[in-house]
């Protein structure tokens, strides 16, 4: 069940991104053909404020290399605050994932507007070179790819 | 609900998915996933045959739930929500994968990697598909009226159209007169008709509108609610006077002693009382009373032989009941003082155009004369610099799309007024589109106007006042010293502080550029992400008078669409509880800024209707009673779990 010996380690980060700010940001970016790695993988929630760190916590366990925790810019939230709330309980999981044993590298907070598609393509290719120099999660369950 | 059976359609979108990623084989990977009983690549999923082949396939199969691989949900859910439905699908069983926007247009060159992450995204999107339940959408009433924000051009004729169409209005201004930017204008391009002549009645017919509730000197404070159901507070600012029985005929402003700079109408030429009518045909014709400089020595009281001074007035607030919401909130021009560019702000005769169009306006500060403000002569030599603060990736990258037009019209009337004088327009692209306007740029060659191509470089003063503009014409490469009586710059357009006041209240997106940013570039061109709130004007991006005016009425007719139905559809994504885990510990009520939850006679209550559907609350909920349909966690940590495969 080991990982295949002759496939090369590419990092996989997992990104919530709230539906009106964030997702429209990497929906941006893709119109303004920003070129990124393939590392990303989008799950889409109506408000950043829908983040649970459930989810958050069972992406590492799965095996992300990195999370990605991103919504509206503060004060500009579609729910008018959920992105403070997301604030609070990012502090939160920030000092989860030292208590995890995890780099604080892996997990990140960014507000991106809908209109920020270079700031989110230069997101995605900084955190993946961070996470690039860092290996593979120390949580990647065995067999994982 | 029965086993899932999903059918996967994934869309080619001509080259834009299919030139990069290998349809078949991710359409071959999907048919080999739990609960897929079928799966197929289209061309163009979204057009009406691939929209066939979707209920076709559901009637086939007996598909109970469907994949759509394509571009953003933010664009085409809608449409394929509608398209299960007509096959008689609940559409929240639709699911949507993103494999354009978030793959193939950001992996162009790794078409490898591009086609497997759209493998694994359309892995995550199948797992997550088989969990969707059925929801139904609510219907909310819509309360009949409309609240246009901004009372410039657009937004008087959006008023006007949807007041026409028998719904009531308020027309909120934050000025004490209506009319906007184009009140201040001379003559308008292309026709060199006179701004005001055109203006000045329809400022009268919408004051006349017995549908339109004017709120001038007023500006929105607070919104609630949503489509339909808008709560707003409005402020409206104490002017001092009472509207009701002054007449506007201006004794007040005589005797009153106080004497200020003219900055809100004459862009600080000329000066006006602390006391003042903003302009001659300003709607309403009042009195206002500027209180930051006002003496309190009592004379206008004195003169105003109608009793109409209250100097102990407040402010006061009206709350509305709104269906639907217009913004259009205006702009500012560019301000090159802080920057001082091309000596603005340092050399007298260096003015922008906007202070042009009030030297050049008969009823402006010196009577239509124009002069140069060091000495008050008229100018023999005059100059235009265009694309100032537009198309500069220091200031502003956009073109402000007016400039080059007023610039060509503001000096085609310096000609006409000074036959014998010299006018120079520097410019990097004259750019004239739209019915007449080329044909116009020819009517300034032929009037002898001088057209140089090259920004300059360098602006500095002569010891007579004048200015002296270094420029390179780079048609002849030659170098070029002009000795200038007058100096224009062309200012572009900026987003104003009021639109970003009014934008942090109603939660509109803006744009890269600053503007209010529209739901869709090209189908959705006025309309938001909001449903029942609209934008046009300048508040949107820079535009002419006459676009600026169709905008306005394509907020009318966007608009009035929910007012005549007299009932809206929101989503029915919302929170629900499961009464046998909540213990009613009422953590999640403090959590929705919508006051949707409490907590009554120890148990949960949740009011559907004011449930944005956000999902906040249901993270706070320490039993997990609480879940926000459609996004609940089941479905959500499906994707998670199927971001990832593990090798055997």
């Amino acid at each position: 069940m080991k990982m295949t010996e002759n496939k090369q380690w590419e990092p996989k980060i997992v990104a919530f991104c709230c539906n009106w700010c964030s997702y429209g940001g990497a929906d941006t970016a893709g119109m303004g053909r920003f070129q990124q790695p393939a590392s990303l993988r989008i799950i889409r929630v109506m408000c950043s404020g829908r983040i649970d760190p459930l989810h958050v916590f069972n992406a590492f366990l799965e095996g992300a290399d990195a999370v990605l925790v991103t919504g509206c810019h503060l004060g500009d939230c579609h729910y008018v605050n959920g992105n403070y709330k997301t604030q609070v309980r990012y502090d939160f999981m920030e000092d989860m994932i030292k208590e995890l044993g995890l780099e604080p590298e892996r997990l990140h907070l960014s507000w991106i507007s809908a209109s920020e598609g270079e700031k989110f393509a230069n997101f995605v290719r900084e955190v993946t070179e961070q996470v690039r120099k860092l290996g593979p999660s120390p949580l990647k369950p065995e067999g994982v790819n | 609900m029965d086993e899932p059976r999903i059918g996967v359609f994934i869309c080619e979108c001509g080259v834009n998915i299919g030139g990069v990623i290998d349809c078949q084989a991710v359409a071959d990977y999907a048919g080999t996933l739990p609960d897929v009983i079928r799966s197929s690549v289209n061309k163009y999923t979204c057009s009406d045959s691939g929209q066939s082949e979707i209920k076709q396939a559901i009637k086939d199969n007996n598909l109970n739930r469907v994949l759509v691989a394509a571009c953003t949900p933010k664009t085409h859910e809608p449409i394929f929500r509608a398209c299960v439905e007509e096959a008689g699908l609940n559409p929240y069983l639709f699911e949507f994968v993103n494999i354009r926007e978030h793959c193939s247009w950001i992996h162009m060159q790794e078409k490898e990697a591009a086609t497997g992450k759209a493998c694994e995204l359309v892995r995550m999107g199948v797992s997550r598909a088989s969990k969707l339940e059925p929801l139904q959408s609510n219907e909310v009433p819509v309360t009949n009226t409309a609240l246009v924000i901004g009372a410039g051009v657009a937004g008087m004729q959006s008023a006007l159209d949807i007041a026409e169409m028998g719904y009531k209005v308020y027309l909120v201004e934050k000025n004490p007169s209506i009319g906007g930017k184009m009140a201040q204008l001379d003559k308008t391009f292309p026709t060199n008709d006179c701004s005001i002549c055109i203006l000045g009645p329809k400022m009268v017919e919408v004051a006349r509108n017995k549908n339109i509730e004017l709120m001038t000197y007023s500006e929105v404070e607070e919104v609630d609610g949503y489509v339909g159901n808008f709560k707003v507070k409005v402020r409206h600012k104490a002017r001092y006077v009472d509207t009701n029985t002054c007449t506007g005929c201006g004794l007040c402003v005589q005797k009153c002693p106080v004497e200020v700079p003219n900055i809100e109408f004459n862009e600080g030429i000329g000066t006006r009382k602390a006391i003042y009518i903003p302009f001659p045909q300003a709607v309403p014709l009042r009195a206002v009373i500027d209180k930051s400089v006002c003496i309190d020595c009592g004379a206008c009281s004195r003169a105003c032989s109608s009793n109409s001074i209250i100097m102990e007035q407040e402010d006061t607030f009206s709350e509305l009941d709104i269906g639907v919401i217009v913004v259009t909130a205006g702009f500012d021009v560019y301000d090159p003082e802080p920057t001082h560019d091309f000596g603005y702000g340092l050399y007298d005769n260096v003015i922008t155009g906007m202070e042009l169009e009030r030297l050049i306006n008969a009823s402006g500060p010196t009577m239509g004369k124009v002069v140069r403000p060091s000495d008050v002569k008229p100018p023999k030599k005059v100059g235009f610099i265009q694309c100032v603060g537009s198309r500069d990736k220091k200031r502003n990258r956009y073109c402000s799309s007016f400039c080059c037009m007023y610039a060509l019209k503001d000096a085609q009337l310096i000609r006409e007024k000074y036959p014998d004088s010299e006018v120079y327009i520097m410019y990097m692209d004259m750019r004239t589109p739209f019915r007449n306007y080329e044909e116009f740029y020819d009517r300034a060659r032929d009037m002898g106007i001088r057209f140089i191509r090259g920004k300059p470089g360098k602006v500095t003063e002569n010891d007579d006042g004048g200015v002296k503009v270094r420029v390179e014409d780079t048609l002849t490469n030659d170098i070029i010293n002009l000795d200038l009586d007058l100096l224009v710059l062309s200012v572009g357009a900026v987003s104003s502080e009021s639109t970003e006041r009014i934008r942090q209240i109603l939660k509109v997106s803006r744009a890269a550029d600053g503007f209010l940013m529209e739901a869709h570039p090209k189908l959705k061109p006025v309309d938001t992400t909001l449903d029942g709130i609209f934008i046009g004007g300048v508040s949107q991006g820079p535009k002419d008078i006459p676009y600026s005016v169709s905008q306005g009425s394509a907020c009318a007719a966007r608009a009035s669409r929910y007012l005549a139905q007299g009932k809206a559809i929101t989503e029915g994504i919302t929170v629900e509880v499961n009464h046998d885990i909540c213990v009613a510990c009422g953590i999640c009520v403090p959590m929705c800024p919508f006051q949707a939850l409490s907590i009554e006679e120890g148990k949960l209550n949740i009011i559907k209707a004011l449930c944005k559907g956000c999902g906040t609350c249901a993270v706070a909920c320490p039993t997990g009673a609480l879940q926000q349909n459609h996004f609940r966690n089941d479905q959500l940590l499906a994707q998670v779990k199927n971001v990832f495969t593990f090798e055997e």
